[in-house]
């Protein structure tokens, strides 16, 4: 049996390498739809893997508490219009929720940075020295705001790398110098790590962070004392997120007296939910891509299909003559069948070369990050067998049905 | 024990559209084991139904066919599989050679299907090719070969596997007078040297003249069963 089917495939491959402008025709189709599913996979793996390195850009297990938007006799302003949030909430929430091991806020504003002659202008949020920590923020140069800081209302700043790059000579040390934010200066004691784009696209290292009290009080000013942009927390684990989310929901509609009818008037968004939303447009797109691969695999097949009727119906002679010699119906059968596996799944090998090739030209050309998974690459092998199977049983079967005198008769 | 061949009242009815034709209209014949035998017929005659019958490529209608102590008119497609591979030799009149595949490749092809190691399947290739002297021809494509020489990688393929029957379909129908002539050699060879019994079906009666019993079927019968010389071992036969 094993002689046979070595045998039998050998005979197959040197059948595609004989006719091999044909051959080459019937595999296009499975090399188009494998070394697109190839292609595609890899792409949308990038995508995927580039867009949870940006959501880990946030932080660990971080919750964004998202004041809630006003409601002016039934028309909904924006989200975070409404001065909801304060800075008393999140200190009530660090006491009541044992989960959360960190909870800070902060408030932003864009405004001109003046360093010497530069200016820029560059998000300032006032933030809780928690915040930080949440966030986790490390430094080039220098440290993080203290306590201290928070408490004295010093005039103290941390500056992102895109603002150091717009305001700072090239080699020249941020950290000691001193800036003007609203014309009241500011020491920088500390120059931030970059983190890169975040995973709606910002630049996060356009920022410049100051003491929450400090921006209320001498910078960003405040129409109501301790109103708070938003509110950030965090928990030891990913698991904890739901429970807490749950928790810091009930703490909150109290402290707002909210009656159990009314909406709340804030909005709590974890990180996961975050990746959720961002993996969830590469999951369409990666669902819609897989269709028009699935549909350039089916034409391939058909593909196969029809090159081995016309295959069958040419060597009718010969398939009368090896069942004269004592081939039986399962041999006949299983050569077929081999054959049209062999021509898909050189298809295959060739689709997923050129697949390869593509998503790597994608990277050059384009710029998108692809990833090559060895799974995708053993799913599109032997999905390209199926195919070739599944579409051979019907020409397979045709030439072991054929009555040997017939055959042998056939012109 | 009874002959090697014995069939009898063989009828053979193929139904075209709505008219049922009566290929064999109850032959009985027992052919020997050693005997060289000619089948002649004119076309339509019938003479192709029963070489199909025998070669167990097809199954009577009604009758019996019994093979080497075996009743062949009812087996399985299967079986008749098993029996043309192990029994049978084909030598068709258009060699029915397989294109594009070498000498050695077309002869082994019965071994094929009998799952013999590839070793195996080559040294009786070589030896088959070697006895109908294409020795050294191993690798020639059939398009390379002549006609003749075409006809005895055919006739290498019959035999490779020993069988106890060749049967040859108008072997010689596509062929010259000089390498009729060899094919015909062959044959009776095959015949006399290896005691294989032979069954040639032909229209010429020069090419019959080789065989030593001759069968005339006309309209699916046998119209004439006659010795043209005494059988090479004729103390087995009885008549």
């Amino acid at each position: 049996m094993t002689t046979f089917v070595a045998m039998t495939m050998l005979t197959a491959f040197r059948i595609i390498g004989r006719n091999r402008l044909r051959a080459g025709l019937t595999m296009l189709g499975i090399i188009i739809g494998v070394g697109a599913v190839i292609a595609m996979v890899s792409i949308g793996q990038g995508a995927r893997a580039a867009v949870r390195a940006q959501v880990a850009t946030m932080g660990t297990n971080v919750i964004i508490i998202f004041p809630g938007a006003t409601t002016v006799g039934g028309v909904r302003g924006a989200q975070g219009g409404a001065v909801t949030l304060t800075v008393a909430d999140g200190e009530d929430l660090k006491k009541r929720i044992p989960l959360l091991t960190e909870v800070g806020w902060a408030k932003r504003d864009v405004m001109q940075v003046v360093y010497g002659n530069q200016n820029w202008n560059a998000p300032v949020n006032g933030i809780s020295p928690s915040y930080l920590m949440i966030r986790d923020w490390s430094y080039v140069s220098g440290g993080p705001l203290s306590q201290t800081d928070e408490e004295t209302a010093a005039r103290v700043a941390l500056v992102g790398q895109t603002v150091v790059e717009n305001l700072y000579d090239r080699g020249e040390e941020p950290v000691g110098s001193t800036i003007r934010i609203k014309n009241v200066p500011f020491r920088v004691i500390g120059v931030l790590a970059p983190k890169g784009q975040s995973a709606q696209g910002s630049d996060q290292d356009d920022i410049v962070f100051i003491p929450f009290s400090t921006a209320e009080r001498k910078v960003l000013g405040a129409t109501f004392l301790g109103s708070v942009g938003a509110l950030f927390a965090s928990t030891a684990h990913a698991d904890d997120l739901p429970e807490a989310v749950q928790a810091i929901r009930e703490v909150l509609r109290a402290r707002h007296r909210l009656q159990p009818d009314q909406a709340d008037d804030f909005t709590v968004r974890t990180q996961v939910d975050i990746a959720k939303v961002q993996e969830g447009t590469s999951q369409t797109l990666t669902v819609m891509m897989f269709a028009v691969a699935s549909i350039s695999l089916l034409v391939g097949g058909i593909g196969i299909m029809n090159i081995l009727l016309v295959s069958v119906t040419e060597r009718t002679r010969e398939i009368g003559v090896r069942m004269a010699v004592g081939a039986k119906r399962r041999h006949i059968l299983a050569q077929f069948l081999i054959e049209a596996m062999a021509l898909s799944l050189v298809g295959g090998v060739l689709g997923i070369v050129f697949g390869i090739l593509g998503a790597r030209a994608t990277t050059v050309v384009a710029g998108w990050p692809t990833i090559i998974t060895p799974e995708s690459v053993v799913v599109a092998f032997f999905f390209s067998l199926a195919v070739g199977l599944f579409f051979g049983l019907y020409p397979a079967n045709k030439a072991a049905r054929l009555n040997p005198i017939e055959a042998l008769r056939y012109e | 024990m009874g002959p090697f061949i014995s069939c009898h009242d063989l009828w053979k009815t193929y139904r075209l559209g709505d008219v049922e034709v009566q290929a064999l209209r109850g032959i009985s014949v027992d052919i020997q084991r050693g005997e060289f035998l000619a089948i002649m017929g004119a076309s339509g005659s019938g003479k192709s139904t029963l070489m199909n019958i025998l070669g167990c490529l097809d199954t009577p209608t009604r009758g019996s066919y019994w093979l080497d102590g075996r009743e062949i008119a009812h087996a399985t497609q299967d079986e008749l599989a098993d029996i043309r591979n192990r029994q049978i030799g084909f030598v068709f009149q258009n060699f029915n050679l397989i294109p594009r595949t070498s000498a050695w490749e077309n002869v082994q092809l019965p071994l094929f299907y009998r799952a013999a190691s590839f070793r195996e399947q080559r040294a009786s290739a070589t030896a088959a090719l070697a006895r109908v002297g294409l020795a050294g021809r191993e690798q020639h494509y059939p398009n390379q070969l002549s006609g003749g020489q075409q006809q005895r990688v055919a006739i290498a393929r019959a035999l490779v596997t020993s069988p106890s029957i060749l049967l040859a379909d108008e072997p010689t129908g596509n062929l010259d007078t000089e390498s009729s002539r060899e094919i015909m050699g062959v044959l009776e060879s095959l015949n006399t040297s290896d005691g294989m019994t032979v069954i040639v079906v032909t229209h010429e009666p020069d090419i019959a003249a080789y065989a030593s019993r001759e069968i005339v079927v006309k309209d699916g019968r046998i119209v004439s069963d006659r010795w043209t010389r005494p059988a090479p071992k004729a103390e087995e036969i009885t008549l």
